[in-house]
């Protein structure tokens, strides 16, 4: 780790004057699960690190009558101990229960889990967010089978974020601040494709803090995520689905559909959602769901394994749902 | 209270407390622009310590231990290198492995992805702190008594993990122990016994014993 | 007086050998309060780092170390690979650099410059065509004749198997304290060979060995990879010496320690059988290759086809690989697990092909092995465990629904005779015991027995026993390799205590008017054999001594171990396991692991050696790989997060049987650390083969490799 110096401010005024206008400047810390990892590996040299924990008004979750109000601070572990959210957003439930390590529970945050890096080797080894060489993508011409299936490049790395999907198939917005003021954008406009190594895989801006995460009621609403995990202990999801189903009885008005661990972001299956549209979730419905959620992939050398899996997430995460109450 | 026994992490100056927004123009972005109004900022500013070493006081195992250290230190090694708490080990120093599992305020973190300085004002409880006065903590002696540990460099971690998990889960069942000990690796393969060790635990800690 | 008998007592005899005890060192382990070599503190502490080198193959044009030199904290600097240097692997150490603070060894060594000029580097093995010149054919092996029998046989059964390369992974990392100050060294490694690593230092460094003190209390795994004092060792001393003798830190981190620090070699081969119908193998045929590093290497041709070794006709290649990764070291029955996967998975395709249970096939062929009724009676013992008879189905008949679940065998041997160990056993006149070995204890369980032995011997409780192990200045023990100390440190231990109470008996025999051999040791007491109303308390007898201990040694001689210890043990394991075909992933249920063994010291670490070696083997089977990538020559999960080990919940249910039988007791102790790591990889690759009706050829047995063979491609 590069020497930093550090501050703990207790207010987000105090803490947004500590940030600075580029990337490399200042690095917010929350559960630093993440950031710690990137700091001792050189991937993330900041000047100064700033502590956002002690800050209350970032912390809590709050039902309204505009839905749930998440703090960018809140634990892992606190949302799963929150009644509303296993009650109602048993898509966001599972997505949290399914970092497996009760320690990342304790410790990583809602705003860490959307603000983290790739967990990409070669961007972790230092070859920036593309992983190019040369101007050659050494994803495309090596070691694949983690990368991603969607997005065509030049960014394969997959987003790593748990929450992503589930918040974005739910309709979440974000909130940002900056020393300027507030801006709030959809979970789906948060997550974006890098372009360029100098680009982030998210909308967030180096001067701008996450502050909460709004997520609409979830009253008719029928949600679930299914991640699909080598490993039972801690371990990152190969594929993931979350689905969120407006239904009236038993018919599908409206779906969402949105797989994580396959893109640069979470990837919204806008052809599965299409198809969705007036169907009541049966096996078959749900497998032709799939089928059409991975109609678009394009995987790598190594990773078609990735496109069978994300179809049999969203399968298996569409007839969860249907299960589920609404 | 315990002093850190290295003299010698002084040895870069002591950058102390000051109040400073991002100081643009300090090689960090170029050009010099410098702030319109310093003072103004800097009386709304909060402490911006470091990067040189830092006064700091940790509350291990109910005693504040003071120590100096830069932000960039763990909790994890500034147990092990500055007080000698060397039960937590460092194994991946990733968040991954588990063996630096230390409870932090009443919950199980890894202590390599925990700075030091950031672990102040909350209670700090160490495998040294639960099994102190030569006394075993029944989770420690139930891993005994299943021969739940080889060589033992894992051990630490997840006896914290599972005291940690036994604080919230009394009664667990085998199923909940297997999932609530996720967040710790053994190379030597002690998971039977560790199951059987946590099972056991939880019956001893139920049964009145000495819950630390 | 003549020699003791040394022989164990009879089983009935025994008090405290074969009883569970629980390890001596658990407490200090579980607590926290056990120091390894990475938790030693000395006044003046150094912190170390290294400089390793990024590339796969690359040659050393300048190191500049004045930056790192400049620093402030910093109190030396050492070039390990100075210019000219040919680097063959990354992580290779280039520089290192001691300060008062770890962080400020870590900015030091991020100020060293090296100039590199980048060679050609190859890091892949496992396709052989692209080897090219990198190939070391080691000559073939023939017996019998092959292609006649190949005539003659009924089926031919061919298949291709993988296993790659996997690494040691301890979780303390490589590494040690140590002080150079004047002309003597004070060294706190993480070994596995207390008594000899301080001369290998020695040897490096142009001291005299008599001038290195190795010290360790614990060690946090070797499993074969910790031998030797290595370049950090070497390092680390040269850094306190230029440090005024200030103790040196230097631990690899984890990176480093996954890159340099230990790796299995792989083994991939094509594999041909000849048989009759009823499942009698004629013809062994095999083309096998693998990597040990730049040495080519991989898993020996001499050891395949596994355990059946007596099959008739034989025609056995192997080709090294060489490629540019860091270097094998020897890893828990070095070569052993990869035969046994490959040739098991062999001789269950064979079954399959011929409709025939494979129970019965490898029955059948037992008649091959060194011991088939040792091993026909293991099989039967695991069957009847696994409920084989119940449970199994022919290859792929697995019912409907996606998840299949499916049983396979695989099957182990080992040697494990004892170490030459050397023992000094002190009776102190207070009634206090030492015993004293330059041995070390792995996690094996090594001290608990060394004390029940003593206490065996002596009459004592094992609390009454102080075990002093892990000093090079204790008598000398063989390393622990090779599953060679519980069968050493035994019989030195028994010989050493024998001899001790012998000298007990003859300074006390006058006092209670018998003579020296009429007398025994019991339950705390020396006592006349048959009349116990004449002895004296252990307390009471050590007083008879005056001022003088006693103090005797006692030696284990591998090539005279008057029936202690033997050798040779073989093993069976059955594995049930349900695999998701829509995903892929491979579900252990059950692991069933029969093992023979020799006279068991203690059951219950004896027990854990299996099952901690099982969990090793599934590690193995279904997760843990290196993944090494050609473009940048790296290594690129060398961390815990993607080089994947089980956790608690990955295990399934392991159920051990030490296949204790009075005619194995008889043959006195064998090791046991090593053998039942062999066999699980196979079992569960052939169960996976069971439930899913196809091979998936390579483990682990990950999504993507089980996903294309259900679809007929290649992973």
């Amino acid at each position: 780790m590069q020497a930093f110096e550090y501050a703990s401010p207790t207010t987000l005024k105090e803490a947004l004057a500590l940030l600075g206008e580029r990337w490399g400047e200042a690095d917010v810390l929350a559960g630093g699960t993440d950031l710690l990892s990137l700091m001792k590996d050189y991937v993330h040299t900041p000047k100064r690190v700033v502590n956002i924990k002690g800050i209350a008004e970032l912390g809590g979750i709050r039902k309204t009558a505009a839905g749930l109000r998440i703090g960018a601070t809140v634990t892992l572990d606190e949302l799963l101990s929150n009644p509303t959210v296993r009650a109602e957003y048993p898509s966001l439930w599972a997505a949290a229960e399914g970092v497996t390590s009760p320690q990342i529970r304790n410790m990583g945050t809602v705003g860490g889990d959307l603000c983290q890096r790739p967990r990409c080797w070669y961007f972790r080894l230092g070859y920036g967010l593309l992983a190019q060489k040369d101007g050659r993508s050494l994803v495309v011409n090596g070691e694949n089978k983690y990368h991603a299936i969607f997005g065509g490049g030049p960014a394969y790395f997959v987003s790593a974020s748990s929450l992503g999907p589930a918040l974005v198939a739910l309709g979440a917005r974000i909130k940002l601040a900056s020393a300027s003021g507030t801006r709030e954008l959809s979970a789906a406009e948060f997550f974006v494709i890098p372009k360029s190594d100098s680009e982030r895989e998210i909308a967030l801006r180096p001067n701008e803090i996450l502050t909460e995460v709004l997520v609409p009621p979830a009253a008719g609403v029928r949600n679930a995520t299914y991640e699909v995990r080598h490993k039972e202990a801690l371990d990152w999801p190969l594929a993931t689905a979350s689905v969120a189903l407006r239904m009236k009885g038993t018919t599908v008005e409206s779906a969402k559909v949105v797989m994580g661990h396959v893109a640069p972001i979470p990837w919204q299956a806008k052809e599965a959602e299409q198809f969705l549209a007036g169907k009541t979730v049966t096996e078959e419905v749900a497998e032709q769901a799939g089928k059409a959620a991975v109609a678009g992939a394009k995987p790598l050398s190594q990773n078609a394994y990735k496109v069978r899996l994300a179809q049999v997430a969203v399968k298996r995460a569409l007839l969860a749902a249907a299960r589920g109450k609404a | 209270m315990k002093k850190s026994k290295h003299p010698e992490a002084k040895a870069q100056p002591v950058t102390g407390v000051s109040r400073r927004g991002f100081i643009r123009g300090v090689g960090l972005s170029g050009g010099a622009v410098g702030l319109l109004h310093p003072e103004a900022e800097a009386a709304q500013a909060p402490a911006v310590l470091g990067p040189g070493p830092v006064p700091i006081t940790l509350l291990i195992n109910g005693k504040p231990h003071k120590l100096e250290v830069e932000p960039r230190v763990t909790l994890l090694d500034a147990l092990r290198e500055r007080l000698e708490l060397t039960g937590a080990k460092r194994v991946c120093d990733r968040g991954t492995c588990g063996a630096c599992t230390v409870i932090l305020g009443g919950k199980a973190v890894y202590a390599c992805s925990v700075l030091a300085i950031d672990a102040q004002g909350k209670p700090i409880q160490t495998v040294e702190g639960i099994n102190a006065g030569g006394r075993l903590h029944p989770v420690a002696a139930a891993f005994v008594n299943h021969d739940a540990q080889q060589c033992g460099y894992c051990t630490p971690g997840f006896v914290m993990a599972a005291k940690a998990f036994l604080d919230r889960n009394p009664n667990p069942t085998l199923e909940q122990v297997r999932k609530g000990l996720g967040g710790n690796l053994c190379r030597c393969g002690t998971y039977m016994g560790i199951r059987q060790a946590v099972l056991e635990a939880a019956k001893q800690l139920r049964g009145g014993a000495r819950n630390a | 007086m003549p020699e003791p008998n040394y022989s164990w007592p009879p089983k009935e005899k025994r008090r405290v050998i074969g009883k569970r005890v629980s390890r001596i060192d658990g407490p200090a382990k579980a607590s926290g309060r056990g120091k390894y070599g990475s938790d030693i503190h000395q006044p003046g502490l150094l912190f170390a780092a290294l400089l390793t080198c990024p590339h796969a193959h690359a040659r050393v044009r300048s190191v500049d170390t004045k930056e790192a030199q400049a620093l402030k904290g910093v109190t030396a600097v050492e070039v390990i690979s100075g210019p000219g240097t040919e680097i063959q692997w990354a992580g290779t150490e280039v520089a290192a650099v001691a300060a008062v603070t770890e962080e400020i060894a870590r900015d030091a060594v991020r100020r060293i410059k090296v100039d590199y000029e980048i060679l050609p580097h190859a890091v892949k093995e496992d396709d052989l065509k692209a080897a090219g010149a990198r190939s070391k054919p080691a000559g073939e092996v023939l017996v019998g004749d092959p292609d006649d029998a190949f005539k003659k046989a009924d089926v031919i059964s061919e298949g291709e198997y993988g296993i790659p390369v996997l690494q040691h992974c301890c979780l303390e990392p490589h590494g040690q304290v140590v002080m150079w100050k004047g002309d003597s060294i004070e060294y706190w490694p993480s070994t596995q060979n207390v008594s000899g690593i301080g001369g290998d230092l020695a040897k490096s460094l142009e001291v005299p060995a008599a001038n290195v003190h190795v010290h360790q209390d614990h060690m946090g795994g070797g499993f074969g990879s910790k031998f030797s004092a290595d370049r950090w060792g070497v390092v680390a001393a040269k850094l306190s010496r230029a440090s005024g003798g200030r103790p040196v830190k230097l631990f690899l981190d984890r990176r480093t320690e996954l890159e340099i620090a230990g790796a299995r070699p792989s083994g991939f081969a094509r594999i041909k059988l000849g048989a009759r119908k009823d499942g009698t193998i004629l013809v062994w045929e095999s083309h096998s290759w693998g990597t040990s590093g730049v040495g080519g290497g991989g898993v020996a041709a001499t050891q395949l086809p596994y355990v059946f070794t007596n099959i008739p006709n034989k025609r056995v290649n192997h080709t090294g690989v060489i490629t540019h990764t860091g270097p094998a070291r020897a890893w828990r029955a070095p070569n052993h697990p990869q035969a046994s996967f490959l040739t098991c998975c062999a001789i269950e395709d064979l079954a399959a092909r011929l409709n025939l249970d494979p129970l019965e096939v490898f029955d059948k062929n037992f008649q091959y092995t060194a011991r088939p009724e040792v091993y026909r009676a293991q099989l039967r013992k695991a069957a009847e465990l696994i409920e084989w008879k119940k449970l199994w189905h022919p290859r792929g008949q697995s019912g409907p629904g996606p998840v299949k679940r499916g049983l396979g065998i695989g099957v182990a041997t080992w040697g494990g005779l004892g170490h030459a160990s050397d023992c000094r056993t002190t009776i102190h006149p207070d009634g206090s015991v030492e015993v004293e070995l330059g041995s070390q204890d792995l996690g094996t369980g090594t001290r608990t027995v060394i004390a029940m032995v003593a206490a065996e011997t002596l009459g004592l409780q094992v609390n009454q026993i102080q075990v002093k192990i892990g000093d090079n200045r204790y008598p000398p023990s063989g390393g622990s390799g090779g599953s060679t100390t519980v069968g050493g440190v035994s019989a030195s231990t028994r010989k050493s205590t024998m001899n001790a109470l012998q000298k007990l008996f003859e300074a006390v025999a006058p006092g209670l008017g018998v003579p020296p051999d009429q007398l025994e040791a019991v339950d705390g007491k020396i006592q006349v054999k048959g009349n116990p109303a004449k002895s004296l308390t252990w307390k009471a007898a050590c007083q008879k001594l005056g001022v003088k201990p006693i103090v005797e040694m006692g030696q284990n001689n591998p090539k005279n171990p008057m029936g202690l210890i033997s050798q040779g043990v073989g093993g069976i394991q059955i594995a049930d396991v349900s695999v998701d075909t829509e995903t892929g992933i491979v579900k252990l249920n059950r692991l069933v692991a029969v093992q023979d063994c020799g006279l068991i010291i203690n059951p219950k670490t004896a027990e854990s050696q299996v099952y901690g070696a099982c969990i090793m083997a599934i590690c193995g089977a279904l997760f843990e790989e290196r993944i090494m990538c050609q473009q940048t020559g790296r290594f690129l999960n060398a961390d815990m997060e993607f080089y994947k080990l089980a956790g608690i919940d990955d295990i399934g249910e392991i159920i051990v049987h030490l296949d204790i039988t009075p005619e194995h007791d008889a043959r006195g102790v064998i090791g046991l650390g090593e053998p039942p790591v062999i066999p699980g990889i196979a079992a569960i690759a052939n169960a996976v083969a069971n439930a899913i009706g196809v091979r998936v050829p390579r483990v682990p047995l990950t999504p993507d490799r089980v996903l294309a063979a259900l679809e007929g491609r290649r992973a």
